[in-house]
């Protein structure tokens, strides 16, 4: 399964190039462009960005396993984050991921729903204390959660 | 008298547009700015006192003056962005709410230390944030205050927003250099420092949003106008954000030496559900706790924080009520450092792990004679023992909630 950018994304990259004096830079704007057109990043996609920085495919294999908003195996349509540090922990963020296992039928943590529409993790921090407790659904931040808002949130996906 | 630097247009409907910000005064003064001498921006940095707002509180303009003038080098500016320090939401605001106050704080440090390449390293998790500042430079740069020969001056700047994945490391200044060079996030031997070998072995400097933000008041008002707030050592406004078992929790401005109770107890509201206070920590997670008694009676700036063993940090306010179990509370941080280490130094890869673990078995009610002596030992070998100070920062805690909460600790251990 090989991988190769749209054109639109190789002009993307183009660009993202001429913003540093080094190449090897642009390796975590390459990524997130690789996980925007395929949603997670596969091992030959690894490859062919190495391949366009110059770089051996160690040297993206060890930066895209560093960071832990890359996706290394296919997800669910929605991923949702639950912040479990201090101050949501504080204000409920345990009941909050329990709520969701049961809702979205995922027993453990990182498991995706058997139909493949759903993710669910706990993650560190978002820096969005003071609105716990908090989750991040796919690149958006929703606050001050209740069950009843997670009901209407999980409606609200198609 | 005007009392806010940071905040004064949060209010504003549309407060994130350029016309917005330019009617409130903002670019306004860039082109006597730019008729300035670099180092004399500099001087009037170091006379406002400014002191770095990411946690460390390095003076600014100091930090600006390490920069080797002859150096044929280019020079660049990083701006962290990255905030992860737990209890930390601050600087999220001046990004969605302000952007243009960090862009022409830019464009000041910029100039001041002769860079023409500055960059934004902005958390991964910060979608709508970097939406908001991308929309501003932009906006800057078809008006002309980005780009070639801003205002006719022959000064050019570009400004490029870099987007993380998820490390909190990469708030610590040479791990966020190493990860905008496409590595690992892991930090750097100290020295070299940054200012002299840093992006790209280029001299750099790397400074906290809310304190680039702080520049365009400066430039303005003058660096009297801003010691006017806080104190002689510790001039200026900050950001407190303040969460946990209060009210109203949010971002507050105010002056430095500003009364914790005061914070706590009216800015954001008191705790909540009528509770008492038991435990506040003062400035992000990694500093020491304080008790009740100690909360209520210091004020917030370097040194009154300092003086009760603990530290202002990046303002982080988490307040806990009397119900908080203080070993739970500790386990939660301990797993926080443990998944967040880097792993490039021993003392705390393992370290931040063990420590884990042996709190989890001691909140689980299983906790074994020798337990508490352990956890001291391992905090004791970790703090100063490594590149930089993510094992400091879950050290500082364990020591802190061993001596101030021992009790609570020791109910759990089995005899």
């Amino acid at each position: 399964m090989s991988f190769i950018f749209t054109e639109e994304n190789k002009k993307k990259f183009e660009a993202i190039l001429e913003r540093y004096p080094e190449k090897r830079a642009a390796m975590l704007p390459a990524l997130w462009l690789v996980q925007q057109q395929n949603e997670w990043i596969s091992p030959e996609a690894m490859e062919y960005v190495a391949s366009l920085l110059d770089l051996a495919p160690a040297r993206v294999y060890e930066v895209a396993t560093f960071y832990t908003m890359f996706n290394l195996k296919p997800i669910g349509k929605y991923h949702f984050q639950v912040c479990r540090t201090l101050s949501c922990q504080l204000c409920g963020a345990e009941s909050i991921t329990h709520y969701l296992k049961e809702k979205l039928g995922i027993e453990k943590l990182g498991q995706t729903s058997q139909d493949g529409r759903f993710t669910l993790s706990e993650v560190e921090c978002l820096g969005s204390c003071g609105t716990a407790p908090m989750l991040q659904l796919n690149d958006d931040y929703h606050e001050n959660l209740t069950p009843q808002k997670l009901d209407e949130l999980i409606a609200s996906l198609k | 008298m005007e009392n806010k630097v940071l905040t004064k247009n949060f209010g504003l409907k549309d407060s994130h547009l350029l016309s917005v910000y330019e009617s409130t005064g903002g670019y306004q003064n860039l082109k006597k700015i730019f008729a300035m001498q670099p180092v004399d921006v500099i001087e009037e940095v170091k006379n406002s006192g400014l002191r770095g707002r990411g946690g460390a509180g390095f003076p600014t303009g100091l930090k600006w003056s390490f920069v080797p003038k002859d150096s044929p080098k280019p020079k660049y500016l990083c701006v962290n962005a990255d905030e992860s320090e737990p209890g930390t939401f601050k600087d999220r605001y001046l990004l969605e709410l302000d952007p243009h106050r960090l862009v022409e704080g830019m464009i000041i440090c910029s100039y001041a230390i002769s860079c023409h390449n500055a960059y934004v390293y902005i958390r991964g998790e910060f979608v709508y944030p970097k939406v908001q500042l991308e929309k501003a430079i932009e906006e800057a740069y078809q008006k002309g205050y980005l780009g070639k020969n801003i205002l006719g001056s022959g000064y050019d700047l570009e400004i490029t927003v870099h987007r993380g994945a998820g490390a909190y490391i990469c708030g610590e200044e040479t791990a966020l250099l190493n990860s905008l060079e496409g590595k690992r996030g892991m930090p750097r031997l100290k020295p070299p420092f940054p200012a002299v070998v840093g992006l790209f072995s280029c001299p750099t400097v790397v400074n906290n949003v809310e304190t680039i933000s702080a520049l365009p008041y400066i430039l303005d008002q003058g660096a009297e106008a801003y010691r006017q707030f806080g104190t002689e050592k510790s001039p200026g406004t900050k950001l407190f954000s303040v969460s946990g078992h209060v009210n109203r929790p949010g971002v507050f401005e105010v002056p430095l030496a500003y009364s914790l109770k005061k914070l706590i107890m009216e800015d954001a509201g008191g705790i909540k559900d009528g509770k008492a206070l038991k435990a506040v920590i003062p400035g992000g997670s990694s500093v020491p706790v304080l008790t009740a008694e100690e909360a209520l009676e210091v004020n917030l700036d370097y040194e009154s924080l300092q003086e009760k063993g603990t530290m202002l940090g990046s303002g982080g306010v988490i307040v806990m009520d009397e119900t908080v179990c203080m070993v739970k509370a500790l386990t939660n941080l301990a797993h926080f450092y443990s998944h967040e280490s880097c792993g490039q130094c021993s003392p705390c890869r393992e370290g931040t792990g063990w420590a884990h673990k042996l709190l989890q078995r001691i909140s689980g009610g299983e906790g074994r004679a020798g337990d508490i002596e352990e956890l001291q030992k391992i905090a004791d070998n970790m703090a100063g023992k490594t590149i930089c100070v993510l094992a400091d920062a879950l050290a500082m805690p364990i020591w802190s909630y061993l001596k101030k909460f021992r009790n609570e600790f020791e109910s759990l251990i089995k005899d």
